[in-house]
């Protein structure tokens, strides 16, 4: 059965027809065409595909398009302001917490989701948040670097 | 006026130029490849393991609405392979399959569901024949073979003495022995693999993008399966979730897709899921090792005897090349002689092995770190000192004719040493915890491509025109190892330029010139030289422009980037002005650059298969491990990692720093977690939780030291980065772990339970604990 979504994606209000049975992961890449968004495994095993909603950072392979109706969907697309890489993504880029790029978008997700919410977090904390999600070239050496930039960057005024 | 000066990046921490497409989502990766009208691509998999197929009836699946072609085996009787003397691998099933999850059937529909529904209507009838898991009941006297050609199931033996072990054993005063068992492990990339194959009927031209580390490979492939004009053929690779070597062949995948494409005239895209990815395989072979080392009192080697059988899955891949490395690299890490290999690369009823990060090289190093180890504990020796007493003397040849010119392993050695507290803390350690060391190499780029033209091993194109941007035409494959970085750095340091003015087109064979792709780490040292090549062509070219505008003989023109003087009273002409007098003479300028081996590194002759492990210039790496291991629970932990890596000369710091980190950490996996099991030839952890790969809280800080040996050959010094330092870390744990419980394990994965069970055991035998 298809039915109305009305939801906030990266900021903008929209209603889309959706079927009862599409993940939100599928809806964001193949309807949409929000690619950022990347699937890295059969369902709930790597966080490559991990968006907030409400701020919250999930797994859009293991929730249905329609659950969101009225909450606030926020994808890689929708991080960087008026030209410039948010903190985070400068975090990632300019500390290597990327190399291949495709765990990336869920890695920055998560952490963005963390810094939100807890703006100066610890070590601890950093593996706690980012403790679902795989990344297979960088050893996480320099991604726990890249969140701890990015949470610097974000006591100078860049948002997470 | 500021001076003008030339802007310089080697040597320093430069983030990649494709960064920001990466972290904003704007990267396109193959499966991003989405198009209206596009059709969704899915494969049917043999449920056997070994049979003889009788018939496959797509009747029922043809006659679903929505399916809009078919193939089987019997659309393509071509076989592919990466080596030229094993294409015998078919896109689809023909006869017979060989291991479970094989492709027999594949189904182009208009969405995916209508695929899978498709594939439910298929029905294989097959007579089973018996199947075989692992090496030992392959190679079991009358076992049923899997491949014509191949009796005994044996894809390829070798075997090769040089010197005479007889002697070496004799001269020593220990000798001990050792088995060892690592288990087969996948690389399971972050990016499942796809494939987009649009066919253009009207022109019989066909496209495709492939997930892959070998655009050109995947070119020839196509070609040979298709049975079409190389020339009708274009191949994109997009930017690529990683590879670690299983998509350093074509994979069936590439193939399937254009199959379906031309069957119905169209655009099909197949993106399998994670089990088919784990399936498709090409991951490191299960390996049993038997050594035998002799040692002097001194720590000096004397002899090496190794045996190694590798379970080589279904099919060769590149079989006998990883058969080959396992033997050859046991050479140019240390001064041998009087060394024996014999080498079996067995086919068995599991999904194809391929070229897994450290080719060939990581099972044997974990056999040979380990046992030295062992000996030097027996002998009262110090670790370091055991290799510093057989260390090679650069520049040199091996026995197996290999050549070493840079060396940087003593320094590698001091690094770990010193950074890690080896000499105050060894021994001193608390209980449960203890440090460990080893080292390993490996090579930069095998000097002779296993597609052997005669052409330069690596071409790169330069154009420059009106718009004064530097455009670099490369075939090399960025995988996310940072190859397109390290050539637009290549090329702005030659030409004094900001990386800024530097574009890096790669990845689409209409545009760019072959490259025969990432793997052997060989893009930095082959490409990276073609396009330092071809950087001082284009400088040259600049340079006689500037001399003529500025009245001046080229060899008094002083290149400074963005200015171009003769003489230092001179203001000189601009880069712009320089660009637009050199344009005058040809037009748009493109200039060439290419690099090709020296035939010294080729390798030898001395036994079939010798050339495999010849290279440029070898890589070299040590580390020390600091573990704690719980003995109530046989959890053990990795404090910290030291790792130094000679590459020569770091282009670029960040990189090597990414590249060294990860290879130690897959290290870590390898050792500590990951394994492919298997049940009756189905694959029980094609998923990744049960294919455990360490997280974020599992895994250690990693230390890195790049020692920098400068390579006479290397561009700017430099060889590889990415691939040497993982091997180590494997004996580098388990010699840590019996540092700190006196128990050796010379299995891998060393789980919880394994070590567990260890400790459990020698408790019973009233061992102190």
């Amino acid at each position: 059965m298809t039915r109305l979504l009305e939801f906030t994606l990266n900021g903008r209000d929209r209603a889309d027809a959706v079927a009862d049975n599409i993940l939100l992961l599928d809806f964001l890449r193949e309807k949409i065409g929000l690619t950022g968004t990347k699937t890295g495994c059969d369902g709930g095993e790597c966080g490559a595909c991990t968006v907030l909603i409400d701020d919250k950072p999930t797994l859009s392979c293991l929730t249905l398009a329609v659950t969101v109706a009225g909450k606030r969907v926020d994808t890689i697309e929708s991080l960087g302001h008026d030209g410039q890489l948010s903190a985070v993504q400068r975090g990632f880029h300019e500390k290597l917490g990327s190399q291949c790029g495709y765990c990336t978008p869920g890695f920055i997700m998560a952490s963005a989701g963390l810094l939100r919410k807890n703006p100066n977090p610890s070590d601890d904390e950093i593996l706690e948040a980012l403790g679902s999600n795989i990344c297979r070239c960088t050893g996480y050496v320099k991604i726990i670097e890249a969140v701890k930039y990015a949470a610097a960057l974000g006591a100078q005024g860049v948002s997470p | 006026m500021n001076k003008p000066m030339p802007a310089h990046n080697i040597g320093g921490y430069v983030p990649m130029i494709d960064g920001p497409e990466k972290v904003s989502g704007r990267a396109k990766y193959t499966a991003d490849v989405i198009q209206p009208g596009q059709l969704a691509g899915r494969i049917y998999r043999s449920p056997y393991s070994h049979a003889e197929i009788v018939s496959v009836d797509v009747s029922e699946a043809a006659k679903l609405p929505g399916v809009m072609a078919i193939v089987t085996g019997a659309d393509c009787d071509r076989g592919f392979g990466v080596l030229p003397i094993a294409r015998t691998e078919y896109p689809l099933a023909r006869d017979r399959v060989r291991y479970r999850g094989e492709p027999v059937a594949a189904v182009a529909a208009v969405d995916d569901a209508t695929a899978r529904e498709a594939l439910r209507r298929i029905k294989l009838t097959v007579r089973e024949l018996p199947a075989y898991f692992t090496s030992k009941d392959a190679l079991a006297p009358g076992a049923a073979q899997l491949h014509e050609k191949k009796p005994g199931n044996i894809e390829r033996d070798v075997l090769f003495e040089l010197g005479s072990t007889e002697r070496g054993f004799a001269e020593a005063d220990l000798v001990r022995e050792g088995t060892y068992n690592c288990a087969e492990v996948c690389q399971n990339q972050m990016e499942m693999h796809a494939a987009v194959a649009e066919y253009d009927a009207l022109r019989e031209r066909m496209t495709v993008h492939a997930s892959t580390q070998v655009p050109y490979y995947v070119h020839l492939m196509l070609a040979q399966i298709l049975g079409m004009d190389m020339s009708r053929i274009r191949v994109i690779k997009p930017h690529v979730g990683g590879g670690f070597g299983c998509r350093t062949e074509t994979l069936n995948i590439e193939l399937i897709a254009a199959l379906l494409a031309r069957k119905c005239n169209g655009t099909v895209r197949i993106v399998t899921n994670r089990e088919e990815t784990f399936i498709t395989h090409r991951g490191r072979p299960e390996t049993d090792i038997k050594l035998k080392i002799g040692m002097r009192k001194d720590g000096r080697i004397t002899a090496v005897e190794c045996d190694c059988d590798q379970r080589g899955g279904a099919h060769s891949g590149y079989g006998v090349v990883t058969i080959l490395y396992a033997g050859s690299m046991l050479y140019a890490i240390y001064d041998l002689h009087n060394v024996k290999y014999v080498g079996r690369r067995v086919l068995t009823n599991t999904p194809p092995c391929g070229a897994f990060r450290g080719h060939g090289t990581v099972d044997i190093r974990f056999a040979f770190e380990s046992l030295v180890d062992q000996m030097a504990v027996e002998l009262g020796l110090d670790p370091f000192a055991v290799r510093r007493a057989n260390l090679l003397s650069a520049p040199t040849f091996t026995d197996n004719d290999l050549m070493v010119n840079s060396y940087g392993l003593p320094e590698c050695l001091d690094w770990v040493e010193r950074e890690s507290g080896w000499t105050k803390r060894k021994g001193q350690m608390p209980k449960g915890k203890g440090l460990g060391m080893a080292c390993s190499h490996y090579i930069s780029g095998a000097s002779k491509p296993v597609n052997w033209t005669g052409e330069p091993h690596a071409t790169v194109k330069i154009k420059l025109d009106f718009d004064g941007s530097i455009v670099v035409l490369s075939g090399a494959a960025d995988i996310g190892q940072g190859s397109t970085t390290i050539l637009a750095q290549t090329v702005a340091e030659v030409l004094g330029l900001d990386l800024a003015r530097v574009r890096v087109v790669t990845g689409d064979s209409e545009v760019v010139p072959k490259d025969n792709g990432s793997y052997s780490s060989r893009v930095t040292f082959m490409v990276g030289n073609a396009a330092l090549d071809a950087a001082r062509n284009l400088k040259s070219v600049l340079v006689n422009a500037a001399a003529r505008k500025l009245e001046a003989r080229p060899e008094d023109i002083e290149c400074l980037g963005e200015v171009y003087r003769a003489g230092r009273q001179d203001k000189g002409a601009t880069f712009d002005e320089v660009v637009t007098e050199a344009l005058k003479d040809s037009g748009t300028i493109m200039v060439t650059g290419n690099y090709s081996t020296i035939p010294e590194s080729h390798g030898g002759k001395k036994y079939r298969g010798a050339a495999i492990g010849g290279t440029m210039g070898y890589s070299y790496s040590a580390q020390a491990v600091e573990v704690t291991v719980d003995e109530d629970t046989g959890v053990v932990t990795v404090d910290k990692v030291w790792v130094a890596h000679d590459c020569g000369k770091a282009l670029n710091r960040l990189t090597v720093e990414g590249q060294v980190q990860g290879s130690v950490w897959m290290g870590t996996g390898q050792a500590m977690s990951e394994e492919a099991a298997y049940h009756d030839g189905l694959m029980l952890t094609a998923n990744m939780l049960d294919y455990r790969v360490p997280t974020i809280q599992d895994s250690p800080p990693i230390e890195v030291g790049i020692v920098e040996s400068n390579d006479p050959h290397g561009p700017f010094g430099a060889k590889e980065a990415g691939e040497g330092s993982l091997a180590a870390f494997l004996p580098a744990l388990t010699n840590a772990i019996a540092d700190a419980i006196g128990i050796r394990f010379n299995d891998l994965p060393v789980t919880p339970d394994r070590v567990f069970e260890a400790i459990e055991k020698r408790r019973r035998k009233g061992g102190s604990t």
